[in-house]
């Protein structure tokens, strides 16, 4: 029994699990999924496929060139049981994993290097220009807020809130989640919540 | 080297030669000549009459001319042959004859070709034409004997036997009527005519057998009588012809019995005077009849001179009887074996240089010929181990048996229930480890991938690079630090972002049809909600004019205003009388249209109208003669969709279909 790699996305493909399709010629290809052995079967070139493996190598979106890559390997001379072998082997595996993924944070953030100055470059353009579409204060709030001033009331956090909730996205769920991943290894979660006001609008849009 | 001439092609005889020239120059050319045409082309026309003429004798008589053998490029047996056949002389002067007419007949064309680019007329140039053909005519006309002599000739040439002068050959010869036919008839499956009297046999007679599966000739030849060779005639010269030129077992054939009509004496008289054309050739005396004399039934005196001529060791004598058929294998045998032992030598000798090397075709004869002789011609001896040798038979009822699986299994409990221990017989480096456990997926890896005995090593570098590579700072982040500014600005772009995404949204909508009419823009209704909700958004204070607004919007037909409730609720809805001028004003329904009739419409009184109605019927008239579809003809057809109508009936209703 033996882990292996989807013919046609390179995702593993678990004993049990998938298809094996046999060529007449004898060249066995392993599907992980039915999405695999369909987009197989329509002869599309899986290079051409962005979820693939196989696209994501050649595009150079993946480490393809590192030493722990050279470690698993198919080995077609057999060799003979040894407990110290198999220990030190379960061991390496550990070991050459962890390195691995600690690599490959490093080579992503590589990849994605200068992607923030490149935003930030189109955010500011897209501000300069569209400046007419941020939201303002509505003429209604402001003569109410007049009013409210005039009766004497404390006027500048009320305010601040409408100002505040003008200028937040509300995402869907009313929460944003985010999972960032440290070179060194371990995970930061950032969570955002906004509070649903669209209930006490309902009647300004009157 | 051709041996045999029997597919030349028949020679013709100068009147049909002549027709087959004629005829086919008549035939292959152009007939049609006028007196008006062209001179060049009557020239042209003409001149390729000659020519073509001469072409076809020319062809024939080189036919003629290839076809028969040259005598100076044949073997000399058949040159000889030949001249003896047909004498030599007079075959050779018809040829030249042939090769000389050829000559003439170009020489002709050549001139008349020249002097028919002179000539005038078309007259003149047939005249010139029949000279010219003419001539040629007569010229064949002239070769009428060799013509004929040849045609013979080839006939004789067809019917000769196909003698090989390389070939093996046993030559038969001898004085008439001693048994050379019989001999070749007893040999060979030839059907050689045998006669009781002389010159039965008047040319050469071929007979072929085998001998150690090779293929040999035998040669039957003509009688030879003792007399001079310009004395013999024809068909002894054969004879001769075939002793002095064939490379052969040459076996002269005696009669002791002198049945044959010429004495011992004389038999022994020709064998010496023909010896001289023995040269170089092994010779069999061979006594023929001796179921009637046997050479010890001979007088002393002969038999001494048969011995002399065996003397000189050359000659064998052999005996045989033709007619109780003793002795007949043998000679053949004999002389056989002979002849192949001698040919073999001479090929040696004619391969072997004068200082006895082997060179040219044998070496290359040789180099080909390998004898294989295995192991050097040694047995080899089977190989028994030592341990094979001593294994003891294995006895049921032995106690000392050996102890086999099978017995394992029984004492396990059989078939069925005991099961073979495979790891048994591992052999690992520690006995201990045979039953350890691995997984064969560890980590969502197949760790049968990663065993390597050099993995230690590896590791190791593996490890190196890694310290090498943290000191190095591969792993070192800067982590960057968000600014207020640039956050700031991010925000403003992901709200600007939004709203343009339901700007774009909105027009989506709009535009998009949804199996209804397209509106113009100037017609679509707006409510004033939504400008003053507009204006609201870009923080304008809409109250006014949404007043203003209101007030000078026309008031609909529909509920009042007290209805709607925007009016005092607690007053009572009042009918003003209006007055006039507000009556007049106030929107009305616009009167009912009645259907027009089609006949008034468009005409202006009563008198354009019969006009009208004269004038249509004045039109009318002439449809209406000429029974024409007129305008009250028109008619629409119902127009039914094609697949409902044609095609076969399926399955379906007709009223589905």
């Amino acid at each position: 029994m033996r882990i292996e790699d989807c013919s046609f996305c390179g995702r593993p493909a678990y004993p049990s699990k998938g298809i094996t399709f046999v060529r007449n010629d004898g060249k066995s290809f392993r599907f992980c999924r039915s999405k695999c052995n369909r987009n197989y079967k329509m002869k599309r070139n899986p290079r051409k496929l962005k979820w693939t493996k196989a696209y994501r190598r050649n595009a150079g979106k993946e480490m393809t060139v590192d030493s722990t890559l050279q470690f698993a390997q198919r080995r077609n001379e057999p060799v003979r049981y040894d407990r110290d072998l198999a220990t030190k082997t379960m061991a390496a595996i550990k070991r050459v994993s962890e390195i691995r993924a600690r690599r490959e944070r490093v080579f992503y953030k590589k990849r994605m290097a200068g992607k923030r100055e490149k935003e930030l470059a189109i955010a500011r353009k897209l501000v300069a220009e569209n400046e007419h579409l941020l939201p303002r204060l509505r003429g209604s709030e402001k003569k109410r807020l007049a009013e409210l001033a005039a009766q004497g009331a404390d006027v500048a956090a009320e305010e601040e809130l409408l100002s505040a909730r003008k200028n937040t996205i509300k995402a869907f769920g009313g929460e944003q989640r985010r999972i960032k991943v440290r070179v060194d290894g371990g995970v930061e979660e950032e969570v955002e919540t906004f509070r649903d006001e669209d209930d006490d609008d309902v009647d300004m849009e009157d | 080297m051709k041996t045999t001439w029997k597919d030349i092609p028949p020679v013709p005889t100068q009147q049909e030669f002549l027709d087959i020239v004629l005829s086919r120059t008549q035939r292959k050319l152009p007939t049609q000549i006028r007196a008006g045409f062209k001179i060049s082309r009557i020239r042209a026309f003409y001149t390729r009459k000659v020519k073509f003429t001469q072409e076809t004798f020319s062809d024939k008589f080189a036919s003629i001319l290839d076809s028969f053998p040259r005598l100076q490029d044949i073997h000399p047996f058949h040159k000889d042959l030949l001249n003896t056949l047909y004498d030599a002389d007079h075959f050779k002067i018809a040829l030249g004859q042939m090769s000389t007419a050829k000559h003439l007949v170009e020489t002709i064309s050549r001139d008349y070709v020249r002097l028919l680019k002179y000539a005038q007329s078309l007259y003149q140039c047939k005249q010139l034409k029949r000279a010219a053909l003419g001539r040629m005519a007569t010229l064949v006309k002239r070769l009428k004997d060799p013509l004929l002599y040849l045609d013979q000739v080839r006939q004789h040439l067809g019917r000769l036997p196909a003698i090989d002068p390389n070939t093996r050959t046993l030559l038969i010869c001898g004085y008439p009527n001693v048994g050379k036919s019989s001999f070749l008839r007893s040999i060979t499956r030839a059907d050689v005519d045998v006669q009781p009297y002389a010159f039965t046999t008047k040319s050469l007679f071929v007979g072929h057998f085998d001998y150690k599966y090779l293929r040999f000739q035998a040669i039957d030849t003509p009688g030879i009588l003792d007399h001079p060779l310009e004395e013999m005639n024809t068909i002894e010269m054969q004879s001769i012809t075939a002793i002095a030129h064939l490379r052969s077992a040459i076996m002269y054939f005696m009669d002791l019995s002198e049945q044959c009509g010429y004495s011992v004496q004389a038999q022994i008289q020709l064998f010496r005077s023909i010896k001289p054309l023995f040269s170089n050739k092994l010779v069999f005396l061979v006594v023929n009849k001796i179921d009637i004399t046997r050479p010890e039934d001979l007088s002393p005196e002969l038999q001494a001179e048969l011995q002399t001529i065996l003397k000189a060791g050359e000659v064998e004598m052999l005996q045989l009887s033709c007619n109780t058929l003793e002795g007949v294998q043998e000679v053949k045998n004999a002389a056989c074996e002979r002849l192949l032992a001698e040919r073999v030598n001479q090929k040696l000798k004619a391969g072997t240089t004068s200082s006895g090397a082997i060179g040219g075709r044998l070496a290359e004869v040789m180099a080909r010929i390998h004898v294989a002789q295995p192991m050097g011609g040694v047995a080899p001896e089977t190989f028994i181990p030592e341990a094979a040798k001593n294994k003891k038979k294995y006895e049921k009822d032995d106690p000392d048996r050996p102890r086999l699986a099978k017995d394992v299994e029984v004492e396990n409990g059989g078939a069925g229930v005991y099961n073979v221990d495979m790891r048994a017989d591992w052999m690992l480096k520690n006995p201990e480890w045979k039953y350890d456990k691995m997984p064969e997926i560890f980590e969502g890896k197949n760790v049968y991938d990663y065993v390597d005995p050099d993995i230690e090593a590896k590791l190791a570098a593996l490890e190196e690079e890694e310290e090498r590579l943290e000191q190095e700072g591969f792993y070192e982040s800067d982590e960057d630090i968000e600014d207020d500014e640039e956050a700031e600005i991010m925000r403003k772009a992901e709200l600007i972002r939004e709203k343009q995404q339901l700007i774009r949204n909105e027009a989506r909508m709009k535009k998009r049809l949804k199996n209804q009419a397209i509106i113009p823009r100037k017609f679509v209704k707006k409510p004033l909600s939504e400008m003053e909700d507009a204006l609201d958004t870009l923080g304008v204070d809409t109250t006014e004019i949404a007043e203003r607004a209101r007030s000078t919007a026309i008031r609909t037909r529909g509920r009042s205003l007290s209805r709607l409730g925007t009016a005092d609720a607690d007053s009572m809805d009042v009918d003003t009388p209006k007055t006039d001028r507000q009556r007049l004003r106030s929107l009305s329904r616009p009167a009912s249209r009645h259907p027009a009739n089609r006949r008034d419409e468009g005409v202006a009184d009563v008198a354009t109208r019969s006009k009208a109605e004269r004038i249509a019927k004045l039109n009318q008239k002439r449809m209406n003669r000429m029974a024409r579809q007129g305008e009250a003809d028109r008619h629409t057809s119902a127009s039914l969709t094609k697949h409902l109508v044609a095609g076969k009936r399926g399955i379906g209703k007709t009223n589905r279909r």
